[in-house]
C-alpha cells in the first residue's frame, strides 16, 4: 500500500517560510475555496494555514543552535483524528494514505482538532469547517501535470530542498532512503499515532585534521629523511 | 482548553435533565413497592416536562458549538467509532423516552399488565418505559463523559474519574432539582429526594476530589523534546511562525491568569458541594418550599463553574508548539 508523506530535513531548513506562503497561495486558490483571512491588514490578523515554520533555540548561550521547524499534518498511519469524527468527514484515503476532510460533510464540531496532538487542524473562520494539509491532493493526483510538478506546493517552493516527498512504504523511495540512512524520526512517538511525515535531524559537519595532514608529503621544504637504516627489513629485501 | 459555554451548558443541562428523570422513576419505583406514598399523575407529567425542557435546552446549547449546525444530522453516522456520534443518537432517544414516560403518566395509562415478584411489583407501561429510560440515561451519561475521557491526548480528562464526575454530578443536580420541585409542589418527597441528592453529591465530591488530586500531580507524556524531536534539556521556542492569532492559539488556551483558575476551583468546590448540602438540610428542618430551589440553583451555578474549570484545566499537547509569539 502506498503512504505518501513528507520528509523534512531540519539540517538544511533555513526558516524562510517559502513553504508557508506557497502552501497558502496554492490552497487558497483551489477548488475547495479560500483559506480565509480575517482582518489581514488590521491590528489582529488571523487566518487559516496548513503549514507553519516555527523556530526553536536549543541550548544556552553561547552553545546554542537555532532549529527552524516546519509543521503541517503528519498524515499519521494511525490517525487519531479520524475515528472521533461523528460524520465521517475526516478520513484517510485508502489508495495513498493522505488524511483529508470532506468539507461538505464537516459540521465544524472541532472534536478532531482535540484528538490531534500536533495541532495541525484549523477551523476556517468563515467556512466554519475543519481544514488541514491535503498534501496538495489536487496536484499530486493530477495526471495532466508533468511528474516533476506532481508534488505538493511546499516541496516545489523550498529553496534548499529541505522537503522531500514520496511513498514512505516503498523501501527504495527517496524518502524511505532518507529516513533509513539519515536517522529520520517521528514527532511525539509516545502516542502511537505513527506519523508518516518524518524529520531528518540536524547534523554537525565536523572536519578532523591531524598534524600530519597539515604537512604536505611532497613538501620540497621538508628536510630529507636522512635516517640511516641498518639491518631492518626494507622494501629492498622484497623479492619481486 | 478554551471553555466553550455551549458545551458547558449542554453537559450540565442534560446531566440535570437525566438526573431529574432518574429521580422521578426512583420515586415511582419506591412508591410501587409501597416504600413511599404514591404521587399524582401531574407530578410525573410536570417533572417529565421539566426534564424534557432541560434536555432540549442542552441540545439547543450544543448547536452553538457547531460551525455548520444545519448539517448536525450527519453526526449520527459514525457511532461505531465516535462517542460524539453515539451521544447524538442517545440524546434524542432519551428525549423520546422522557416524553412518552410523562405522556403515559398524564394520560393515566398506568394499569398494571402483570404483577411481578409474588404480587410485589406491578408492571405497567410507565414502569417498562422507566426501566428503558434508566438504561438510556446511564448510556447518555457515559457517552457524554466518554467524549472527553476517550481523548487520550487530554490527559486530565483521560480517566475513569471523568465518567464518575459526569454521572454523579449530573444525577446529584437532577435529584436536587426533584427535591426542589417536590418542595414547590408541596409533597412529602423533599426528604426522600434530598437524601438521594446528598448521597449523590457526596459521591460526586469523592470522584471530583480524586480527579483534582490526580491532575494535580499529572506528568504529561509529551514534552518540547518529543514535540520537535531534539534531545536537549533546554529548548526555548523563539517563534510560533506568526504574530497574529490562529485557531491553535484560540481553541486550546483559556487565556485566563492562574489566579482566576484557582478562584473558579474554589468557587465550584464551595457551590457544588457544601452549600447545597447545608441548604437542603435546613430546608428539610424548616419544611421550606423555596430553599430547595435555592439549593438547586446554587449547585447548578457551581456545576457551570465546575465544567468551566474542567475545560480550562486540560492542557493539550499541541500547546507545546505555541509557547512564544516571536
Amino acid at each position: 500500500m502506498t503512504q505518501l508523506a513528507l520528509v523534512i530535513d531540519l539540517n538544511v531548513c533555513v526558516g524562510c517560510h517559502a513553504c508557508v506562503t506557497s502552501c497558502k497561495q496554492w490552497n487558497t486558490s483551489g477548488w475547495a475555496g479560500p483559506m480565509v483571512d480575517e482582518n489581514p491588514y488590521g491590528a489582529d490578523p488571523t487566518g487559516t494555514f496548513f503549514n507553519r515554520v516555527q523556530t526553536f533555540e536549543v541550548g544556552s548561550y553561547p552553545n546554542t543552535e537555532t532549529v527552524h521547524f516546519p509543521k503541517s499534518c503528519l498524515h499519521c498511519e494511525e490517525p487519531p483524528c479520524v475515528p472521533v469524527c461523528p460524520t465521517g468527514a475526516s478520513y484517510k484515503r485508502e489508495d495513498n494514505g493522505v488524511v483529508l476532510v470532506d468539507y461538505d460533510k464537516c459540521i465544524g464540531c472541532k472534536y478532531c482538532s482535540w484528538a490531534c496532538p500536533y495541532g495541525v487542524r484549523e477551523l476556517d473562520e468563515q467556512q466554519k469547517v475543519m481544514k488541514k494539509c491535503t498534501l496538495c491532493i489536487d496536484r499530486i493526483t493530477d495526471q495532466s501535470l508533468s511528474e516533476r510538478e506532481r508534488k505538493p506546493a511546499c516541496v516545489l517552493a523550498c529553496p534548499t530542498s529541505a522537503r522531500l516527498f514520496g511513498d514512505v512504504h516503498d523501501p527504495d523511495s527517496e524518502v524511505s532512503l532518507a529516513i533509513r540512512e539519515r536517522g529520520g524520526y517521528a514527532l511525539m512517538p509516545e502516542w502511537g499515532t505513527k506519523p508518516s511525515n518524518h524529520y531528518l535531524p540536524r547534523q554537525k559537519t565536523r572536519m578532523h585534521i591531524s598534524e600530519e595532514e597539515l604537512q604536505r608529503a611532497d613538501n620540497p621544504l621538508t628536510k630529507e629523511d636522512i635516517t640511516v637504516y641498518t639491518g631492518e627489513e626494507t622494501l629492498d629485501d622484497v623479492t619481486w | 482548553m478554551h471553555p466553550a459555554f455551549s458545551v458547558i451548558f449542554l453537559t450540565t443541562l442534560i446531566g440535570a435533565g437525566q438526573g431529574l428523570f432518574l429521580a422521578l422513576f426512583t420515586g415511582q419505583l419506591y412508591a410501587s413497592i409501597k416504600l413511599i406514598a404514591p404521587q399524582t399523575a401531574s407530578f410525573y407529567a410536570v417533572g417529565s416536562a421539566l426534564a424534557l425542557l432541560l434536555l432540549v435546552a442542552g441540545l439547543a446549547a450544543s448547536f452553538f458549538h457547531l460551525g455548520r449546525p444545519e448539517r448536525a444530522w450527519r453526526a449520527a453516522s459514525k457511532w461505531r467509532t465516535s462517542w460524539l456520534s453515539r451521544e447524538v443518537i442517545v440524546l434524542p432517544v432519551m428525549m423520546g423516552v422522557v416524553f412518552l414516560y410523562g405522556l403515559f403518566h398524564l394520560l393515566g395509562l398506568t394499569q398494571p399488565w402483570f404483577v411481578a415478584g409474588d404480587g410485589a411489583l406491578p408492571i405497567d407501561a410507565t414502569m417498562v418505559l422507566g426501566f428503558i429510560g434508566v438504561a438510556v440515561a446511564f448510556a447518555l451519561y457515559v457517552c457524554t463523559a466518554m467524549i472527553y475521557a476517550s481523548v487520550k491526548f487530554l490527559e486530565e480528562w483521560h480517566s475513569p474519574y471523568t465518567v464518575g464526575n459526569f454521572v454523579f454530578l449530573g444525577m446529584a443536580s437532577g435529584f436536587m432539582l426533584t427535591a426542589a420541585f417536590s418542595a414547590y409542589f408541596g409533597n412529602h418527597l423533599v426528604g426522600f429526594y434530598g437524601t438521594w441528592a446528598v448521597i449523590l453529591t457526596l459521591l460526586g465530591l469523592a470522584t471530583r476530589i480524586a480527579s483534582l488530586l490526580r491532575n494535580g500531580s499529572l506528568k504529561h507524556k509529551s514534552t518540547l523534546q518529543t514535540a520537535i524531536g531534539v534531545r536537549h534539556r533546554k529548548i526555548v521556542q523563539k517563534s510560533q511562525g506568526f504574530t497574529g492569532g490562529s485557531f491553535n492559539t484560540r481553541e486550546f488556551f483559556h487565556h485566563q491568569n492562574p489566579e482566576t483558575l484557582k478562584l473558579v476551583r474554589i468557587a465550584f468546590l464551595v457551590l457544588v458541594f457544601p452549600v447545597p448540602l447545608v441548604l437542603i438540610g435546613i430546608a428539610y428542618a424548616l419544611q421550606s418550599p423555596t430553599l430547595p430551589i435555592v439549593a438547586f440553583v446554587v449547585q447548578y451555578v457551581g456545576l457551570v463553574a465546575e465544567r468551566w474549570y474542567f475545560f480550562a484545566e486540560a492542557q493539550h499537547p499541541q500547546n507545546l508548539y505555541y509557547q512564544s509569539v516571536a
